[in-house]
């Protein structure tokens, strides 16, 4: 009985001990001495100090006063191929209510069914170029030959063109503001699915014999491959290197995992992004979560037996 | 036997609660993505980091920057009896500032002699630049920016990335790398970090161009570390100049010369990375409990000593 009693006693010692020094974590966390961050829940920026956008991390007014007097030119490329044209009308409709208002915009349409891409009312200073390429009867293979393509549309026209580019995926809808302060050199987006999850649960290309291995106790984030931004010159990197990847794992006769969205999370790792966009950015499905205060640009439901030709 | 079990029930009661607090502290800590530095402001409102212990992984950074092979020069103003503060200057950069990499020190002074010999590392120079004396404190501080122009378009545009002016009367007690590297690189006066904007010493005459009227201002800048690249930092020494020559003309002289001049300037040329107090502190200061380290510090000086007028 004695010995439980002590027992107990130092046994409470020990907890209200742990609970002080747990308290006192606690209010440290709490206690704003000075100025604070608006955002607490979430990181904010990465610890290679590239910024994350959130909402209530920017000042929209703020960022319009510095990239406005530069008076660039975005460039955002999707690609459109067979029944994949019929997202074109909601995307960029979307995109005209949202993506880069007041700024130059010029969306460049790779599509191999010209004719069936929607005539869409554009705001001032906004134009469509479409681009004709060949179909193919594997998604998989469309989606490869996007790096190639987008490298050879900046080689041969945006490098003069344009200031930015935006990189984005058709089957997708703009539902929130989406504004300068996506603007850096190089940006990339936080995929939905893995932002809260830890380094070895992404869904990186765990083969060593793939060009976009990533071995495991490695990785920053699992970016989206529906994102990619950035300088013109920047982006071209990003596509000139995972196109060569993706042609080496071709000839050895190796497809990643995610395909071009797992060289791009390769690329990335090695190449840190100068700002990271969050799930806001890139999301999938109508619900929300309690970081994510509001969805700005989000995959669209599509039944795929109906609309990938394989 | 009822004593005995209401003490196995006290026991057991405290086992679950201490079980919940741990269990709910370990859920804040590891699953949530959480920044490291919730009780500080780490990033503005147009996305710029602000730099903190805590906030950056110095061999994440170091891998981004080694690769690019830089050159950082780091100017000082050592004139009259400032010549003093060289030593002390020098031998604590040696030990602490951007160790690794290349630095060249370009220090103007009045008196080319007293500057003393200092062990340099590898990769690390020291140029001399003799400037004539004066005998106001506030002539000195206000040609700064002029001879800083001058430099960078005479000598440091082909020879070197980045550029730190920072003040003599100074030591580096730790780290100071490569996480302070950007475009345009500010610091908030330790001063000033958690005061409203309308307590700021802003200039507030309207007759000088230094004026920033009450109700504008981000934060209040020290004039003793200003950075970037060097183009952008020529472009901000060379605006500062202007404005300093207009004041001239007009017979006023800003209320703290230069740092006034630049804090105007950063107001409408938003830094595109900030370091915190930690970046410039003062020996005189009570260290708060935000400030984790202090990695470079104005020393306590006698003004009536060092100063050729008061």
């Amino acid at each position: 009985m004695g010995t439980m009693k002590s027992l107990l006693i130092v046994y409470m010692f020990v907890f209200v001990y742990s609970c002080v020094s747990s308290l006192n974590n606690l209010i440290s966390l709490c206690l704003c001495l000075g100025l604070a961050n608006s955002r607490k829940d979430v990181v904010t920026v990465t610890p290679w100090l590239a910024p994350i956008v959130w909402e209530g991390t920017f000042d929209t007014n703020i960022l319009d006063a510095t990239y406005k007097p530069q008076n660039i030119t975005v460039a955002n490329t999707v690609f459109a191929v067979g029944k994949y044209v019929q997202f074109l009308k909601d995307y960029l409709e979307s995109a005209e209510q949202y993506f880069m208002l007041g700024y130059r915009v010029h969306y460049y349409i790779f599509t191999d069914q010209p004719e069936a891409v929607p005539t869409v009312t554009l705001g001032a200073d906004r134009r469509i170029t479409t681009l004709k390429i060949p179909g193919s009867n594997r998604w998989q293979e469309i989606t490869l030959r996007r790096m190639e393509m987008i490298m050879n549309l900046i080689e041969t026209q945006l490098v003069n063109e344009a200031d930015y580019i935006f990189c984005l995926d058709v089957d997708t809808k703009f539902y929130g503001h989406w504004g300068a302060e996506s603007l850096s050199r190089l940006v990339a987006a936080v995929h939905f699915g893995f932002y809260s999850a830890s380094r070895e649960h992404f869904t990186y290309e765990r083969r060593p014999e793939s060009q976009a291995y990533i071995p495991y106790g490695e990785g920053d984030y699992y970016y989206g491959g529906a994102m990619i931004g950035g300088l013109v010159r920047e982006v071209y990197k990003v596509t000139k290197t995972c196109h060569l990847w993706l042609n080496m794992d071709k000839a050895n006769s190796i497809e990643a995992v995610w395909q071009e969205e797992s060289h791009l999370n390769k690329y990335f790792l090695y190449n840190k992004p100068t700002k990271l966009l969050s799930p806001e950015y890139l999301w999938n499905g109508p619900y929300q979560n309690n970081e994510v205060k509001m969805i700005r640009y989000s995959h669209v439901w599509k039944d795929v037996s109906k609309v990938r030709p394989n | 036997k009822l004593q005995q079990c209401v003490w196995w029930c006290g026991c057991v009661c405290v086992t679950c609660v201490y079980a919940f607090v741990c269990a709910y502290l370990l859920i804040c800590t590891y699953i949530c993505v959480c920044n490291s530095r919730k009780d500080v402001i780490t990033v503005t409102p147009w996305l710029a980091p602000v730099v903190w212990e805590g906030t950056f992984h110095t061999t994440l950074i170091d891998a981004i920057y080694k690769m690019q092979n830089i050159t950082v020069a780091t100017t000082v103003f050592a004139l009259g009896k400032y010549v003093q503060f060289l030593k002390d200057f020098l031998e604590s950069a040696e030990k602490h500032y951007m160790q690794g990499y290349r630095v060249h020190y370009y220090i103007f002074t009045d008196q080319p002699e007293a500057v003393p010999t200092v062990t340099l590392g590898a990769s690390r120079s020291l140029t001399t630049l003799k400037i004539p004396s004066s005998n106001r404190w506030q002539e000195i501080t206000l040609r700064r920016m002029e001879r800083l122009e001058k430099l960078i378009e005479t000598q440091l545009s082909n020879e070197v990335d980045y550029i730190f002016s920072l003040d003599v009367d100074t030591k580096f007690y730790g780290h100071w790398g490569v996480e302070t590297l950007g475009d345009i690189v500010a610091v908030i006066h330790p001063g000033y970090y958690s005061t409203p904007r309308d307590d700021f010493p802003y200039e507030r005459r309207s007759e000088s161009q230094a004026y920033i009227p009450y109700g504008k201002g981000d934060f209040y800048y020290g004039g003793a570390v200003i950075g970037g690249r060097v183009e952008k930092v020529h472009k901000l020494a060379k605006t500062c100049r202007m404005q300093l020559d207009v004041d001239k003309a007009n017979s006023i002289e800003a209320a703290w010369q230069e740092e006034s001049h630049l804090n105007k300037y950063f107001l409408y040329n938003k830094p595109t990375k900030i370091l915190s107090p930690e970046y410039l502190w003062q020996d005189t200061k009570y260290i708060t409990p935000d400030i984790k380290i202090i990695r470079f510090s104005q020393v306590i000086k006698n003004y009536a000593k060092v100063r050729p007028n008061p």
